[in-house]
């Protein structure tokens, strides 16, 4: 084979004969990859990679999502040390919205606030009268 | 990249339509029109998955292989800066492999088993791969036009319904940018350079304009396949519509530098806001994707003898009680 690349020409092509019987998993584990791109901030999911250890996700993980510059912490964690619940199952948190006590919304002050004032108006009015 | 519109698809005339749950296949499609995107553990038809694994798996097998012809520039790119500046992009493209990947495995399919498809041949890689970088203006013409061509694709698909997909396209086209900008550099200083180095330029255009037209692929075929990948919102825009938006934003590009394109009968219809060109030789292309280019022995040789060359490091670290599991998201 003539290739135009003269590192090509230097390999031995010809012993690549059973490359494409990878077994199962000879790829190793796959780990989650979390960046924290500012001291300060939350460490947030960015992707996932696959790696034999855990040194060797930190080295992956520094190389494939932090090349540019924006990250100050990384934290690699196994994919199957992850608990999760199934998206399929999001309607549990579906009537969080109708629980107001939980929220600034669910207490009303205003209309109480206004009423007295108006009421000590009035009675203001009245005695100086 | 590197995605261009066509996905190879052989199995997809011989197969028994799968009947899908209606009410299952219901909820999801409501799902979709709410603007809502697909989670891997959420429910999804069968024809949905597998039209996903093998656009997101050939989208990422571009990635690998068409960091192979720019690779080759590294050690003689012209000078410190343009070096290194290749370097990184080289290592972005196999970054955006890596990334899709990931995608492709949530929904299944390991990567093993995809990198076994890739050098058995039973699945693709986006044709313009299969020619040779010749010249270091072949390496500009790749870096501008060839990504820019991906950026159009990548955009579009950023925008369908499979959220880890989206996921990944969104860093990506972040750095296709970059690509864009540095091949676009590369051959603007060609192209005002000496008449050697316009020569240079224009000898790739030539050469390079044939398989750039052909990177969306054959306009789609008017059929309920298609449309119900539009309506799943897997393919996002047509082949032809895709073309047409490259070759409108970057032809005039290409004239105002005075460099010309050989194709005597492209030119913008100003009536209907379309391009019009010479139909690409679509003979040619589907004798290049079925094995019978200039490159495709050597891309494959390449990445066999990487994945062999590799593999006892691999089997040194491998630990069979390990548990695999797909990645989250
Ligand atoms: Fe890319
Ligand atoms: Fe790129």
């Amino acid at each position: 084979m003539s290739s135009l690349d003269p590192r090509i020409n230097r390999l031995d092509l010809v012993k690549t004969l059973e490359a494409e019987d990878i077994a199962q998993h000879q790829h190793w584990e796959t780990y989650e990859v979390f960046v924290q791109a500012k001291r300060g901030g939350h460490h947030t999911h960015v992707g996932s990679l696959h790696a034999a250890d855990h040194d060797m996700a930190l080295i992956f993980a520094k190389e494939q999502f932090a090349r540019r510059g924006q990250c100050h912490n990384l934290w690699v964690v196994k994919t199957s040390d992850v608990y999760a619940l199934d998206t399929e199952d999001a309607d549990m948190f579906a009537d969080n919205n109708e629980k107001k006590y939980r929220n600034p919304g669910g207490f009303k002050v205003s209309d109480k606030i206004t009423a007295y004032k108006k009421a000590q108006k009035q009675d203001k009015t009245e005695t100086d009268d | 990249m590197y995605g261009g519109g066509y996905i190879y698809d052989p199995e997809s005339k011989n197969q028994a339509t799968i009947v899908e749950d209606p009410e299952m296949l219901a909820a999801f499609e409501a799902k979709i029109d709410r603007g809502e995107k697909i989670e891997p553990t959420d429910w999804m038809p069968y024809e949905y998955r597998r039209q996903l694994i093998r656009m997101i798996e050939q989208h990422a097998h571009s990635e690998i292989i068409g960091a192979l012809p720019e690779g080759t520039w590294i050690t003689r790119a012209p000078g410190f800066k343009r070096k290194m500046a290749l370097i990184a992009k080289v290592q972005d493209e196999i970054g955006h492999g890596q990334l899709l990947y990931a995608a492709a495995e949530t929904l299944g399919k390991s990567r093993e088993q995809m990198l076994n498809d890739l050098m058995s041949g039973k699945s693709k890689y986006s044709n313009v791969f299969n020619y040779p970088a010749k010249t270091w203006a072949d390496v500009t013409v790749i870096g501008f036009l060839i990504d820019a061509g991906a950026i159009i694709n990548q955009l579009a698909n950023s925008k369908g319904s499979y959220a880890p997909y989206c996921r990944a396209l969104k860093r990506i086209c972040a750095e296709e940018s970059f690509h864009l900008k540095q091949g676009y550099e590369g051959f603007v200083y060609l192209a005002t350079g000496t008449p050697t180095q316009r020569t240079m330029l224009q000898d790739a255009v030539n050469r390079w304009w044939p398989p750039i037209m052909h990177f969306f692929g054959p306009a789609d075929k008017v059929s309920v396949h298609t449309e119900k990948l539009m309506r799943w919102q897997v393919k996002m825009d047509t082949n032809d519509n895709m073309r047409n938006e490259f070759l409108e934003q970057y032809v005039p590009k290409i004239w105002e530098l005075g460099i010309t394109i050989p194709d005597p009968k492209l030119r913008k219809n100003l009536e209907t806001g379309r391009w019009e060109y010479t139909e690409p030789d679509w003979d040619e292309f589907f004798r290049v994707i079925n094995g019978n280019g200039p490159c495709n022995k050597e891309r494959l040789d390449v990445r066999r003898w990487v994945e062999e060359s590799g593999r006892w490091v691999r089997q040194a670290l491998y630990k069979p009680n390990e548990m695999y599991k797909m990645p989250l998201a």
